[in-house]
């Protein structure tokens, strides 16, 4: 299968990343890491991309790293169509101090728009 | 997390604080009192155990005697604020401020399904509040998804703005003090 993750450095996107390397791992998915912008975290491209690396390293996996500018729900169902992706992969949300899903703005735009099917990671 | 919601700018009630008791529209007499882990746990426990998961919100309450435990354990630490509506021996009703820094807290209430629509939800967060306001806390905020009407107008009658609008859910906040 091929997979799009994508990452803009949010706790729950790291979650996602590991995720998705470890069933790589078993599954032989190809797997291309689209590195965001997230507005709502101040990680930087470079650094997200050494973890991401380092993920990978960590389980022998090989992914094409990406980067992404610009508004990163849009450019990522952008991407998934225009390649003929077979699923987007994403962090699925964050909980609140009283235990609530949120939803990132980056999953909400990209499941309501996108025609690729959508994985969340919880 | 950064506290930049929009609260309102004047506080405010007054609320009542607990305990207060009342006949609910269908002529129950409920209490609304703080809850007492020492005591009320079991009936707390049974009460989300009942809880119909049509009504669960953005995945809580969690359904299993495990993750309710958990979850209970998370939401009735120190610095939280709980009150219980109770009928009889049993739990009906549940609402809980947890704090997420100093002065502001993230609210929530339940209200077991055959004691909805009786008015025990709107006192039930009156007197939480007022357990709040006393207990020093200074800003309250909940999320309520946007199809939930009974339940947003319950928020806008005790004195809950919107404080963001755009995000997926409908958040409403309140300045106690």
């Amino acid at each position: 299968m091929k997979l799009l993750l994508g990452i803009g450095g949010s706790d729950d996107s790291i979650r996602a990343l590991e995720r998705a390397v470890d069933r790589a791992a078993e599954t032989g998915d190809d797997l291309t890491v689209a590195i965001l912008q997230n507005p709502a975290t101040d990680a930087a491209p470079a650094d997200i991309e050494s973890r991401v690396q380092s993920v990978l390293d960590g389980m022998s996996v090989t992914a094409s790293v990406r980067h992404l500018d610009g508004d990163p729900g849009s450019q990522l169902v952008d991407l998934a169509e225009r390649e003929d992706f077979d699923r987007i992969v994403l962090g699925g949300g964050e909980t609140s101090p009283m235990g609530k899903i949120r939803l990132g703005s980056i999953a909400e735009f990209v499941l309501l728009n996108s025609h690729v099917s959508v994985t969340l990671v919880r | 997390m950064t506290d930049d919601r929009a609260y309102p700018d004047e506080p405010a009630g007054p609320f009542p604080t607990p305990p207060t008791t009342v006949d609910d529209r269908e002529g129950r007499p409920i209490t609304i009192r703080r809850y007492d882990s020492e005591t009320d746990r079991t009936a707390l426990a049974a009460m989300y155990d009942a809880f119909d998961p049509a009504d669960r919100a953005q995945g809580i309450p969690p359904t299993g005697e495990k993750r309710i435990a958990d979850w209970l354990d998370s939401i009735t630490g120190e610095e939280t604020v709980n009150a219980v509506a109770v009928h009889g021996d049993d739990v009906v009703g549940h609402a809980t401020l947890v704090p997420d820094s100093d002065e502001t807290a993230e609210l929530a209430i339940f209200v077991l399904q055959a004691y909805q629509g009786a008015g025990i939800g709107t006192h039930l967060v009156e007197t939480l509040l007022g357990a709040g306001e006393a207990a020093g806390v200074e800003r309250v905020w909940l999320t309520v998804e946007r199809w939930n009407k009974p339940a947003i107008s319950l928020y806008e009658k005790v004195g809950f703005e919107p404080s963001d609008t755009e995000s997926f859910e409908h958040e409403m906040a309140i300045r106690l003090h």
